[in-house]
């Protein structure tokens, strides 16, 4: 499917979403309370059906969160982003997509980690590369630690 | 029972084992928790952030000249690779045109590197499983890969050979009388790792039918590289999106549908067969003319975000890049394959014996600095 058909048919499933197609993949933007069953769409509509998460990361804008999912159809070989906005940074939450794609169980302990995200329904939620007692999330831009040096 | 302040035993009569982070097999600091019903593995979890360097971070401090070598620590067997997605994704923001001899460049040394990744892959299956010998045959291949690294870029693992537009210095004069040593060595020798190890019927049983990964599995999981290809799952990043020049060549993608460790041992052997192909191919006809683009001194990417993917000995390594428009990356994250592939090997040992691990871990070939990162 190429971007015009992809976005007819993500409008159908989600109004609300909106998309940019500046970049290499086009992107879908949603609210963080839309994610789950919006995926679950994505991943079992047969026109749709990307069953390939290749990438799941995190970016701190300072006043909100952005979780960016890179998804890619095996079948239909065609990629989209998607890309939950997270406004609450104080403690962020957003649903876990474990259920969908396996893959996302450490890729979101590694968030847990270095951003401090919460995933509600994640099997096992814990801190991947830091010690449990590590005080703050080292990839958030307002992490100060008093050995960090300036390059 | 205790140790350690830790149950080792759990309720259901499980008992709990550690497997590293200092273990000879696990080829680095990798640590699994294994739960076990006498000699049957129930649940593996892995434990990381031994060798956790925190690259993302500080690419965030660096320019857009220096983050491509802190790569080179990531998947140091893939090193050449790892550097060519970060200078193909600067490429990219810029719309810089690498020159057609930095490119023959590129792939020549990718190519020799990934010759040189499995070859160290195959001596350490070998060494897993038991045999000594494997690993002197192999090593003697890739030490010539590594000599020829050092004469022409000037270190053997982490060569940082690439630039935002091209490659640092051409190479030798006489790269391609050596290249071509080099590879007739390694064509003259290959029938012995088939003698030694691929015929060996003790081998060919510790791998047949072990540590068996199906597709859907495989694509749930995120997997990419051999480990995806041996369970059937076309992924190659030089056929789906070839970069610098990969799509003019001939070259074929190894599927196989096994998915055991026997499958991913066969793709990994085809794999160095068709990297020859390529080199041979190219060896001939290198264009003459500049190794280099000009960019600028200090390298600003345009406000946007870049994603960019590259086929390592591993698999699929993408670049993510979040820029705003200044001289160091907003946010710069890794898709590293070993990252992915780790979590294929809880869902292929399951239900399996413990020494079948090791045969799992071997042929899924993990570099721990790639996952930590």
């Amino acid at each position: 499917m190429n971007n015009e058909e992809l976005k007819n048919s993500i409008t159908q499933i989600l109004p609300s979403a909106t998309f940019d197609e500046s970049g290499e993949f086009m992107s879908v933007f949603i609210s963080s309370e839309e994610l789950l069953p919006f995926m679950k769409e994505l991943r079992n509509r047969d026109e749709l059906f990307f069953d390939y998460l290749f990438c799941e990361t995190c970016v701190d804008w300072k006043d909100h969160l952005m979780m960016v999912y890179f998804l890619n159809s095996k079948t239909h070989k065609h990629n989209i982003v998607v890309k939950a906005k997270i406004t609450d940074t104080i403690n962020p939450k957003i649903e876990s997509v474990y259920d969908i794609w396996k893959t996302a169980e450490l890729n979101e302990d590694e968030i847990f980690d270095l951003f401090g995200v919460t995933f509600l329904n994640h099997p096992n939620l814990r801190r991947l590369f830091m010690p449990e007692d590590w005080p703050g999330f080292p990839l958030r831009k307002n992490y100060v630690d008093d050995n960090m040096i300036e390059l | 029972m205790k140790l350690l302040g830790e149950d080792i035993v759990t309720e259901t009569g499980e008992f709990i084992i550690n497997m590293g982070p200092q273990h000879p097999s696990t080829h680095g600091v990798l640590h699994l928790k294994i739960w076990l019903d006498g000699e049957t593995i129930k649940k593996i979890e892995p434990h990381l952030g031994y060798i956790h360097r925190s690259i993302e971070k500080m690419s965030e401090k660096m320019s857009y000249r220096q983050f491509i070598y802190l790569t080179s620590r990531m998947d140091y067997l893939s090193a050449h690779m790892n550097n060519q997605a970060c200078a193909l994704v600067v490429e990219k923001a810029l719309q810089v045109e690498v020159p057609e001899r930095a490119k023959a460049i590129r792939i020549l040394l990718a190519e020799l590197s990934r010759i040189g990744s499995h070859l160290l892959w195959f001596a350490s299956v070998g060494l897993d499983l038991g045999g000594v010998t494997p690993f002197f045959y192999a090593f003697r291949e890739r030490e010539a890969i590594n000599s020829l690294m050092e004469e022409n870029c000037g270190a053997r693992l982490t060569q940082n050979f690439h630039v935002p537009g091209g490659i640092l210095e051409d190479v030798n004069p006489d790269f391609q009388k050596r290249v071509k040593e080099v590879i007739k060595q390694l064509k003259d020798n290959f029938h012995e790792y088939d003698e030694i190890l691929t015929g060996n019927v003790i081998f060919q049983n510790r791998l047949k039918g072990v540590g068996y990964l199906s597709k859907e599995d495989a694509i749930s999981l995120g997997c990419s590289g051999p480990t995806a290809r041996a369970s059937g799952v076309v992924c190659d990043i030089r056929k789906s999106n070839p970069y610098d020049g990969y799509e003019k060549l001939e070259f074929d993608e190894v599927v196989l549908t096994g998915g055991d460790s026997w499958a991913r041992y066969q793709v990994r052997m085809a794999e160095m067969l068709q990297s020859i192909k390529i080199i041979e191919q190219m060896i001939d006809n290198m264009p003459e003319g500049d190794i280099v683009a000009k960019t600028k001194n200090v390298i600003k990417l345009p406000k946007g975000e870049f994603y960019q993917r590259v086929e390592t000995a591993r698999g699929e390594l993408g670049v993510y890049i979040v820029s705003e428009g200044a001289a160091t990356p907003y946010r710069c994250k890794y898709r590293s394959p070993n990252f992915a592939n780790l979590s294929a090997i809880p869902i292929a040992a399951k239900g399996g014996k413990i020494g079948d691990l090791i045969a799992i871990m071997a042929t899924v070939d993990l570099i721990i600095p790639d996952i930590d990162r």
